[in-house]
């Protein structure tokens, strides 16, 4: 290290200085637990993200990103974490090493750089067409302490809500039915509907649903698997 | 130019100390200045003790959330401090009118207005509407916006007498707003009477054939969830919030 003489004076000024931008450039440590509120629905690997107020990982009112749409459709987050990464966020992937089942909670550590000042949270809900849970830009408190957020379930706006078995593949209709919940989804469904009017991210309408396990309309099974929101909850405690 | 600056960013709540201070500083400046050459006015016609109202303005945003929901158009009141609906409270017939029927006309006309203005038409799903209301009305410090959701009985989102007055300029602040039902008309969902293009029916009626009290909305039912007289199909459910507001002072 350089030694630069100077005046006391000096020297504690600029000690002070350091000491002063050091309290707002520090990057914080999180502690965070995503809480499922539902009885019926599942949560597809969830990711979290610090970011800078720049990046968002969805936005209400706008088109999806295909990143965006193959976490909705599928449940894939990959698209969304190499965005993610070429932004220079801090990511958590899939806390609960697969789906968060009905009324669990899945907690992790993050630590985020000084400049991602702002959380952001997505997961698939099941069943669903293109149902997810969000969280946009959250301005994380410089102030420690404990802090709950609660989350919407929201629209992709990429495709119909058939509310029928089919695929997760992005641009394919149908829902996608992880061998965990098949034995709670129908079967024979003849499709709730084929359009999607509003292909905008927007707060979801609910699913139909029907009391009939292998025929009806829709394989959502309509006393178990619909919801209110909000769905989730966020418990974020700033170390 | 210094009290000036100082002036614009204090909020409403501090701005009769600060009008001590402006006039003090005004006295200062007019002594000085009387004393310099580039003193511009006679004595006759300068008067600094009178202040021009302040004009307060503010940029509203509201974003239509729902996925088959049109908004009716957007109605913004400056007002004082009084709700312009309660939960548990009768509707007024000005609401009552916007509820049902999707006009505004006589909810902006109200007496106790103090600034009003409401977007040309109405919003769509997933389309978001920019609307400016200025005031130099001093008591101009309570905000309501209220719109109905076309493709129901009587459903309608807003907010209502929120104290706006400490916004300091250039401040924004935002709401995620629920559905609340104006409690005039049974939510029967019959043919011709739902406003919206889901039906084309007819929206005020004077009549009240429901419990009277504003609550917050059950959602709808639709003909696709059981309800066989409904007009309305699984596209016309919806959950909160519907709307998204966003204000920002700009003046």
């Amino acid at each position: 290290m350089k030694v630069i003489k100077q005046s006391p004076m000096k020297a504690t000024l600029t000690l002070l200085a350091l000491a002063l931008a050091s309290t707002t450039t520090m990057a914080q440590e999180l502690s965070i637990t995503v809480t499922n509120l539902t009885q019926g629905l599942h949560f597809t690997p969830v990711v979290t993200a610090a970011h800078s107020n720049e990046s968002r990982l969805f936005m209400l009112s706008d088109m999806a990103s295909t990143e965006l749409q193959a976490m909705a459709e599928g449940g894939d987050i990959s698209g969304l974490v190499s965005l993610l990464s070429n932004a220079d966020a801090n990511i958590n992937e899939n806390p609960a090493g697969g789906l968060l089942a009905p009324s669990m909670s899945a907690s992790f550590t993050l630590t985020n750089d000084s400049a991602n000042t702002h959380l952001s949270l997505a997961a698939m809900i099941l069943p669903s067409n293109d149902g997810f849970v969000g969280l946009d830009s959250w301005e994380i408190p410089e102030e420690a302490g404990t802090y709950t957020v609660f989350l919407n379930a929201y629209d992709a706006g990429t495709e119909a809500n058939d509310e029928i078995r089919g695929s997760g593949v992005p641009g394919e209709a149908g829902m996608p039915v992880p061998p965990p919940l098949d034995a709670s989804i129908g079967m024979n469904g003849t499709g709730v509907t084929d359009m999607e009017s509003n292909d905008k991210v927007h707060i979801h309408r609910g699913s139909l649903g029907d009391d009939d396990m292998s025929a009806g309309k829709s394989d959502i099974n309509n006393s178990v698997q619909r919801w209110l929101n909000p769905v989730a909850k966020l418990t974020i405690t700033v170390l | 130019m210094l009290t000036f600056n100082a002036q614009k960013n204090i909020s409403r709540k501090t701005a009769k100390n600060s009008l001590y201070q402006i006039v003090i500083v005004s006295l200062l400046t007019l002594g000085l200045a009387a004393c310099g050459d580039s003193y511009k006015y006679s004595d006759d016609n300068y008067t600094p003790l009178v202040q021009p109202p302040m004009e307060y303005s503010y940029s509203i945003t509201l974003t239509n959330l729902t996925y088959g929901q049109p908004l009716s158009p957007i109605a913004v009141i400056l007002h004082g401090d009084s709700k312009m609906w309660q939960v548990g409270q009768s509707a007024s017939v000005a609401l009552e009118k916007l509820a049902e029927g999707g006009d505004n006309s006589d909810f902006l006309a109200l007496e106790s207005n103090l600034a009003t203005t409401s977007s040309a038409g109405p919003v769509p799903p997933g389309a978001s509407v920019t609307l400016n209301i200025s005031t130099t009305e001093p008591m101009a410090n309570y905000l309501t916006v209220v719109t109905m959701l076309v493709n129901t009985n009587d459903a309608f989102s807003g907010l209502t007498g929120v104290d706006i007055s400490t916004l300091v300029l250039n401040q924004e602040k935002s709401w995620r707003l629920n559905v609340y039902d104006s409690g005039t008309e049974q939510n029967n969902e019959a043919v011709g009477t739902i406003p919206g293009p889901a039906d084309g029916g007819v929206g005020f009626d004077a009549d009240r054939n429901d419990i009277d009290l504003v609550g917050y909305h059950s959602g709808v039912v639709s003909k696709d969830d059981g309800l066989s007289s409904s007009v309305l199909t699984q596209a016309h459910r919806f959950d909160n919030p519907a709307v998204k507001l966003t204000i920002t002072r700009t003046k």
